[in-house]
């Protein structure tokens, strides 16, 4: 499940969400080795640059970490992680978005509850 | 660190202007991306670089040297990839030809001419006039990026490049190009480099519009759906589901640069670009314009 994809994203965001997906999913494991940032510019066609920055931005949420001369770790505690900044996202800016909408739309408060805890129960 | 350095440098066909005044600095490892209108000099502007032009006017200097001296340790650190390859269509193979020209490149590599070759599934072996346009293209794309220059100039690299290898030659470049190495490629087709070029640099006939990274084009500007025309939209076109709006950056957050959208404005708000873009860079390079 793509969580976070949005094309008018810049690149680098774009980049790191692709990995928090990985992570969330296990394609990469925690205390694992990420691909280099050339290896990742080369698969994605991106400017290793671009690259550079997603890794900066991930290490600077402790998500990835980066030991010298040997490469780029998903931090232990990296889904933790990358969960808690999704919540945060979700409640500051996701959440707001949906609730307008609501409003404009006119949706019965009662109604709305009764739907969300039965799609609860169904991925529950 | 500046590989290259030009200073209000002017160039002349006969009576035709093609450069005017135009300044500008490129950095080591770095993957430029050189976007104009046709026939503001985009290829004048490499071919200076490359020293196989004089300037008329004005300056540039690369690695410190003056490229028009042709010396061999500077020919050895350069290599210029023309648009046109007839030069290179003749009666032998890519490999021949590799085996007489690598010589004259010290960091030349072999092994990654091969590798490149066979990831663009180029036949090595069979005489360049015969294999079509774009297999020549990426035999001699194959051979630039194995000189392992310093300085990398290529002029129209995607064009006659099939869709398949537009995405292959972006992989290619990001993975073989050097880490020193400065990177100059100029396109009118920006979606071909989407996202492998990095600063971007816009040339017009009288100036250099813009010289400037991703990151500080989207601090600058900002590109976003709308579903009206925002009043002060500095440029808009229709798009499915609205306008894809480029505005002045006040506080709207960060966004994806979209290469096609941002020529289109500076082409329509020459002045103002200028004064976001290049006023800055003015200032910091100041010093340098006086006579060294």
């Amino acid at each position: 499940m793509m969580m976070n994809f949005d094309e008018h994203k810049p690149i680098y965001l774009q980049i790191s969400d692709s990995i928090c997906e990985k992570i969330l999913n296990d394609e990469y494991a925690e205390d694992e080795r990420i691909p280099s940032i050339r290896e990742m510019g080369a698969q994605l066609g991106v400017n290793p640059n671009t690259v550079m920055r997603s890794y900066d931005y991930l290490k600077s949420l402790d998500i990835i970490y980066d030991k010298r001369g040997v490469g780029f770790f998903a931090s232990p505690d990296a889904k933790k992680r990358v969960k808690s900044m999704y919540k945060k996202e979700f409640m500051e800016t996701e959440l707001p978005v949906i609730v307008k909408k609501i409003n404009m739309l006119e949706i019965d408060v009662d109604e709305l509850m009764a739907k969300i805890s039965k799609e609860l129960d169904i991925n529950n | 660190m500046n590989m290259v350095k030009m200073q209000l440098l002017s160039f002349r066909y006969g009576k035709k202007d093609v450069l005017n005044d135009i300044s500008m600095r490129l950095e080591p490892g770095k993957i430029y991306g050189l976007l104009g209108e046709n026939g503001v000099g985009k290829t004048t502007l490499l071919k200076v670089i490359a020293g196989l032009q004089k300037p008329w006017n004005g300056s540039c200097s690369v690695f410190g040297e003056n490229p028009f001296n042709r010396t061999p340790s500077f020919l050895s650190r350069i290599y210029y990839l023309p648009e046109e390859l007839e030069y290179i269509q003749n009666d032998y193979s890519i490999r021949f030809f590799a085996k007489i020209n690598g010589p004259f490149y010290p960091n030349f590599d072999n092994e990654k001419f091969e590798a490149i070759l066979k990831e663009f599934a180029v036949e090595g072996d069979k005489k360049l006039n015969s294999l079509s346009h774009g297999q020549t293209k990426k035999g001699a794309i194959a051979f630039a990026l194995a000189t392992n220059v310093d300085l990398l100039l290529m002029d129209e690299p995607s064009n006659g490049l099939d869709i398949p290898s537009k995405t292959l030659f972006r992989r290619i470049i990001v993975e073989y190009v050097s880490d020193n190495t400065c990177t100059l490629i100029s396109t009118h087709q920006v979606r071909d480099l989407e996202n492998l070029i990095d600063p971007i640099i816009i040339l017009d006939n009288k100036a250099v519009l813009m010289n400037a990274s991703l990151e500080e084009i989207s601090e600058k500007l900002y590109f976003g759906l709308h579903s009206t025309i925002p009043t002060q939209a500095l440029y808009s076109e229709p798009v499915p589901g609205g306008y894809l709006c480029v505005m002045e950056n006040d506080d709207l957050g960060e966004s994806k640069v979209n290469l096609e959208a941002l020529f289109n404005a500076t082409m329509q708000h020459k002045k103002r670009m200028q004064e976001l873009f290049v006023a800055n860079a003015a200032e910091t390079s100041a010093p340098s314009l006086r006579p060294e």
